[in-house]
């Protein structure tokens, strides 16, 4: 029977970065998350490898780290230098051995990124995956319009579906008149 | 150890997989610089680092069974893109044609990116399950790429007298490479009563009329001409293949192991 104390529960994050969360507060190496925390990915300095979702898991077994990424897409040219920057990372920590493992499946979705990660993302000039409005599907199209990260107008258009790198398509604003990055959904 | 027969079918399958990408990837990457306009030529930038992507996942793939059976030459996704010859290379030929215009370009792209929303689409249930994984990220990158083909044909094939006119061209000059990609070899076929390869009998017909439905919609006609080319998958090339190899694999062979 219900009493008289029943919470409303609105849930304010999906259940996915729910579950991300849940698996790092749970991690038994939370000073290793940290030291990843400063490691940000190379062409958004903005956004954490965390805060992307790339970040899947640190793993330590006495002096050997392995951590867990997964790229966003097949041909990003930025997981080289984010598996270095890792690499550094945990060596300037004191670590010895460090090994970098990228795992493919589950495939790496915008879903994975954190709210804070979003906010960046506008503060830094991209609009987030789920700044779009008026369109049917997930797929950015010609009808596809993206709340301006600048002015927040919603008075935009699609410049190009590929952007400066494959996971961003390129809109401009008609109020502010800027031209700005749209995080795909994927 | 031996690499068995099974692992060894396998691993020709990822690097038959592989070389489509490369192939493909390495003839977009040459509009870089030379795209009709900039959105345009960045486009094709980056749907020529998912090929590019997708034939070192394929190729890494190939290179971890190979090691894994305790071979003595280790491998990696490196001398697969850099080591071998023409005739070691098993890609589909329609891969390897070269970029001509920007409507040739448009053509094949279209044809191989709607042939991949159904072979990526079924790669996925693969019994491999590295095969299942790499297929469930290209699928969705392909899904953007397919849309993008579609609508640069519209927009050639609907455009003017001249862009029709060359879209046409590029369609009668290619339709004889597509016949390749639905034929399967033994070795393929050992993979798919494993279930581990794509079987594209069953995506023929859908494909067909996929294409049929965006050229007819495109004012362009299928071409009627009976002619076929085939022979990539056994390692028989046009003479394009070794052009690109000279270039693709000039600096691994000139300074071995290089790094940046």
């Amino acid at each position: 029977m219900l009493g008289g104390n029943v919470m409303l529960v609105i849930p304010t994050k999906s259940p996915v970065q729910f579950e991300r969360e849940q698996y790092r507060r749970h991690s038994a190496v939370p000073e290793l998350w940290a030291v990843l925390d400063r490691v940000t990915d190379p062409e958004i300095p903005v956004l954490s490898l965390w805060d992307l979702g790339v970040l899947k898991d640190i793993k330590r077994l006495g002096e050997q780290v392995t951590v867990i990424i997964t790229p966003t897409y097949s041909g990003c040219p930025a997981m080289d230098v984010m598996s270095e920057d890792i690499h550094h990372a945990l060596v300037s920590f004191g670590i010895k051995k460090v090994s970098v493992v990228v795992e493919l499946s589950p495939a790496w979705t915008t879903d994975w990124m954190t709210a804070r990660g979003r906010d960046h993302l506008r503060s830094f000039g991209i609009a987030a995956p789920e700044d779009v409005v008026a369109t049917e599907s997930n797929i950015v199209d010609e009808d596809t319009r993206a709340l301006c990260p600048h002015c927040g107008s919603d008075d935009t258009s699609l410049i190009s579906e590929f952007g400066s790198t494959s996971c961003k398509a390129l809109f401009k604003c008609h109020r502010c008149l800027e031209p700005f990055d749209l995080f795909k959904h994927i | 150890m031996n690499v068995s027969a099974e692992q060894q079918d396998l691993i020709q399958y990822a690097i038959r997989l592989g070389d489509d990408s490369l192939i493909l990837g390495h003839r977009l990457s040459e509009w870089v610089s030379n795209g009709p306009f900039l959105e345009e030529d960045i486009a094709q930038g980056n749907i020529a680092l998912d090929y590019i992507g997708r034939a070192r996942m394929y190729y890494s793939l190939a290179a971890d069974i190979h090691n894994q059976c305790g071979e003595m030459n280790v491998k990696s996704e490196d001398d697969y893109a850099y080591l071998r010859d023409e005739r070691q290379y098993q890609n589909h030929l329609i891969n390897e044609l070269p970029r001509g215009d920007f409507a040739y370009t448009t053509v094949r792209q279209l044809i191989v990116d709607l042939y991949n929303v159904y072979y990526l689409e079924a790669l996925k249930q693969s019994s491999e399950a590295q095969l299942s994984a790499i297929a469930h990220k290209a699928a969705k990158e392909t899904s953007y790429h397919s849309r993008r083909s579609k609508q640069w044909t519209l927009r050639l094939g609907d455009g003017t007298a001249e862009s029709k006119l060359r879209m046409q061209n590029a369609l009668d000059d290619i339709w004889g490479y597509t016949h390749e990609m639905f034929e399967q070899d033994e070795l393929e076929q050992r993979l798919i009563d494993r279930g581990v390869a794509v079987d594209c009998a069953r995506f023929k017909q859908a494909w067909e009329q996929d294409i049929t439905a965006i050229i007819s919609q495109s004012g362009l006609k299928l071409p009627e001409a009976q002619w076929s080319v085939r022979g990539g998958r056994e390692g028989y090339h046009t003479e394009n293949l070794g052009h690109i190899l000279t270039e693709l694999q000039f600096v691994h062979r000139s300074i071995p192991d290089a790094r940046w």
